[in-house]
């Protein structure tokens, strides 16, 4: 029967060719429009590192008190050095690391090239295994490296690349700085989008790769300073990158692996502890009013994903809509014109199901032909968002098989649900009134 | 002609006239909010920012191996290096002028801070203006082609420098014409005082600029986008910008000309792919997510309104083609071709009307869910009325061709069997 459905909608079709390429065309500009900036709001919605984001948390202290705080109370969203390193040395969960951003000089081993400028994080040792990060060679350095300020660092596959030509190059030399560190590992490509670890200064989406990491307390002794946002409620004291780290600025983010509920109310528990000591000892002025959320959590309150994303998917969404709205329309014109075919079929002894299915089936079609036509339109639409879009997002949109199966599903479904209601009124034509009026 | 035998004929195609009622309701809603977007987006990119922004470029560029600036001694150093870039630059044969700064408009680095009128308030307390800080010297003006509405400008001789991170007293400044009146909304503010950042020292108001736009081009700094400071200080660290005007159409010429200048001075320092960069290519990486926005939803409402008229034009002809006969009837009866043909065009116009009627609520339905949720304004009378207006205009156009075609329709047709 469904053969004889398929063959009686192509010859439907074939009647009106002007009005069946009108629906197809109205459903593949309304899904491409939909599936390109869904491609977009995915890639920028989709979570960094699924497995483990609901137990990697960042704690929010409130060191600056009622004045500080922004109009919806939430406290800074980054630590001072005092409070960040107090939480290191607690060291309060299963792992942790503060982490600031640097942007080092690199000086090649050769003379004759110029020295390059690379962008960084300087981490605790905690920092790799926390967030699994890929090594192709070696490893982080241990906890020791971290007390000692070891000089050594872990490099991007790109800057091995361009400094070793890609090969082992652990236990050789590299001049950050000026100063020579000891490469102890090689990341394996590790370019998480969002940067998760460090929202605050990297705004979320970032173009550019992280190319070296080094332990923290050995950046601040030899004084790599911050490259990230400083945010100060009062004018610092001391001058310098010293007098940065004595005051109450927040410059250093902070992350910390909890692996179960009971984990997060001990550091819950942790750290209102931690501010309720510091307003009895007369540091703090209020009552703890701290922070501990998940990564999503975060992500979604530090507004990862940029509004216009969101407004773009919603306007083409309503686009969708609106062209199902008009595919619904033409296809209600299209069957009712059919009345006395469906009359003659119904006569003949065919139930309403026979009508439903034969109609639907003709929607479905020009749901399929809108969808294959669609999915062109999609791939020139996610192609081209790199013209209109900032680079850092469109770079992350592409088309990949669950958006082809995506955008070939929502065609189908979209244009059978707009087909619903013409057919329920095909089938409630009445026989007989169709066959006496002919 | 009366109403009556259009709306008895639409009672019988009701769910036609709903759907298509609806969907110029959507369009309508869709549309006036995009291309008010669209509005907010070009009156955005198209402000100006102050400057003289033709012949116009930035180095950012870094020593590698210079001293710390924590220590007054390496301060002077860094001082020294900054001195003789700045030299090397002003020599340039297709150089104009050269200025240190630690930003410019549009560049999204920026150093931000409070000023009052009274000392020593908190940076916390609401009571101060946020303003941003431009670092620079005495010849910023030439270099960014700013003018000076009141005072004067720096000279040589207010030009101080300091560390990047030091804090150091700020006897004069030159603030934006928009910042001085929020700050003195009464008279001049040249040669009044104000205080800084909770400082206790006072800074001299010495001259007033037209107009200078903050770096931050996101929505952060709009509360203060052109309340910006001007202070005559070099910022010594390892990192310096200068901003660079060319000789009139030599702008390519001296942006090539700076990465041997400035290795020629001292090899020792990072120059790459972005630390050259001409304004125009600043204020395009600025405005960029804006642009892009306007385009697509250029391009949604371009679609949106082609759908929607193709509906009306394929929805009138299968009515065109379904009443043939009711037509060939009428025009039997004496109806003109004409008769028909208004026919079509006040049916579409009612059917057009509820639409518009259903779509202003939801256009500011729209309106109203945009602005609690995300950055949106209210959207201006006048853009729902063209919107409406324009639905009005596109749906006669649509029904034009099928109703030209029905008032075609030859009167022996009702003669005829079907």
């Amino acid at each position: 029967m469904f053969t004889y459905y398929l063959e009686l909608a192509l010859r439907s079709l074939k009647r009106s060719p002007g009005l069946t390429a009108l629906m197809v065309l109205t459903i593949a500009f309304g899904v491409a429009a939909s599936m390109t900036t869904y491609s977009v709001f995915r890639a920028v919605s989709g979570d960094p590192i699924p497995w483990k984001s609901s137990k990697l948390f960042v704690p929010q202290i409130d060191m600056w008190g009622p004045n500080g705080r922004g109009s919806d109370g939430e406290p800074p969203d980054a630590m001072d050095y005092n409070d960040a390193v107090t939480l290191m040395r607690d060291h309060r969960a299963r792992l942790q690391s503060a982490m600031y951003q640097i942007s080092p000089s690199i000086v090649p081993a050769d003379a004759s090239k110029h020295p390059i400028n690379v962008s960084g994080h300087a981490v605790y040792s905690e920092f790799f295994p926390m967030l699994d990060v890929p090594f192709l060679y070696g490893s982080g350095w241990s906890t020791d490296d971290d007390t000692q300020r070891a000089a050594v660092v872990v490099i991007s596959s790109k800057l091995n690349q361009k400094l070793f030509g890609g090969s082992n190059s652990v236990g050789k030399t590299v001049n950050v700085e000026g100063k020579d560190y000891r490469v102890v590992g090689v990341l394996n490509d590790w370019n998480p989008q969002p940067r998760f670890f460090d929202v605050v200064n990297s705004g979320g989406f970032s173009t550019g790769v992280e190319d070296v990491f080094l332990p923290f307390q050995r950046a601040i002794s030899v004084g790599i300073p911050n490259d990230g946002n400083t945010n100060c409620n009062a004018v610092p004291t001391e001058s310098g990158f010293v007098g940065l780290q004595h005051s109450a600025c927040v410059w250093i983010a902070y992350m910390a692996e909890l692996d179960d509920a009971a984990a997060v109310i001990a550091y819950k528990q942790y750290l209102d502890g931690y501010a309720h000591d510091a307003q009895q000892s007369g540091r703090f002025g209020w009552a703890p009013n701290n922070r501990l959320r998940d990564l999503p959590a975060w992500l979604d309150n530090q507004h990862v994903v940029p509004s216009d994303t969101k407004v773009s998917l919603l306007v083409a969404l309503g686009l969708l809509l609106a062209c199902l709205v008009n595919t619904a329309g033409l296809l209600l014109a299209k069957f009712l014109r059919r009345s006395s075919e469906i009359g003659v079929r119904r006569a003949l002894g065919a139930p309403r199901m026979a009508i439903y299915a034969q109609f639907l089936v003709e929607a479905g079609m020009i749901g399929l032909a809108g969808g294959v036509l669609g999915l062109l339109l999609t791939g020139v639409g996610v192609a081209s968002v790199g013209w209109v879009l900032p680079k850092d997002i469109a770079a992350l949109a592409r088309v990949d098989i669950s958006l082809l199966l995506i955008t070939l599903l929502v065609a189908v479904i979209a244009t059978t649900l707009a087909g619903l209601y013409p057919t329920f009124r095909a089938s409630r034509v009445q026989p007989a009134w169709q066959l006496k009026s002919n | 002609m009366t109403m009556h035998p259009i709306l008895a004929a639409l009672r019988k195609h009701k769910a036609g006239v709903v759907l298509i009622s609806l969907q110029i309701a959507l369009t309508l809603a869709i549309v006036c909010n995009a291309v008010f977007i669209i509005g907010q987006r070009i009156e955005r990119v198209n402000r100006p920012t102050g400057l003289d922004e033709n012949n116009l470029f930035l180095i950012s560029q870094q020593w590698v191996g210079a001293p710390g600036g924590d220590d007054p001694a390496g301060v002077e150093k860094l001082d020294v290096m900054q001195r003789e870039d700045l030299a090397a630059l002003r020599n340039l044969p297709d150089v104009a002028s050269v200025a240190p700064s630690n930003s410019i408009p549009l560049l999204n680095s920026s150093w931000t801070g409070s000023v009052s009128i009274k000392p020593g308030q908190q940076l916390g307390d609401k009571s101060g203006t946020r303003t941003a800080y431009y670092f620079t010297d005495d010849q910023v003006f030439p270099a960014l082609g700013l003018r000076l509405v009141a005072g004067r400008a720096f000279t040589a001789a207010d030009v101080q420098h300091q560390g990047a991170r030091d804090q150091r007293d700020r006897p004069v400044i030159i603030v934006t014409k928009a910042l001085a009146d929020k700050l003195f909304p009464q008279g001049s503010a040249v040669g009044k005082v104000i205080y800084s950042d909770g400082s206790s020292s006072p800074s001299t108001i010495i001259g007033v600029v037209e107009r200078m736009q903050i770096p931050a081009s996101g929505s952060w700094g709009n509360d203060f986008t052109w309340y910006s400071t001007l202070v005559p200080t070099r910022l010594d660290s390892n990192f310096a910008r200068y901003v660079v005007r060319a000789k009139p159409g030599r702008l390519d010429a001296a942006m090539r000309a700076v990465p041997a200048t400035l290795y020629g001075v001292n090899p020792m320092r990072v120059l790459d792919d972005d630390s050259v960069k001409s304004f125009a290519d600043i204020r395009a990486s600025a405005y960029r997510a804006d642009v892009g926005m306007a385009i697509l939803m250029g391009v949604v409402c371009l679609i949106l309104l082609c759908v929607t008229a193709a509906g009306i034009v394929g929805l009138t002809s299968f009515w065109v083609g379904q009443r043939h006969r009711q037509i060939g009837v009428r025009r039997a009866l004496g109806a003109r071709k004409i008769d028909i043909l208004h026919y079509f065009q006040i049916e579409n116009l009612l059917i057009a009307g509820v639409g518009v009627v259903l779509g202003v609520l939801l256009a500011v339905g729209l309106n109203i869910w945009l602005m609690t949720h995300y950055e949106m304004t209210r959207i201006p009378a006048l853009y729902v009325l063209t919107g409406v207006l324009a639905m009005l205009a596109i749906g006669q156009a649509a029904v034009f061709v099928p109703a030209r075609r029905a008032s075609n329709v030859p009167p022996v047709v009702a003669t005829r069997a079907v």
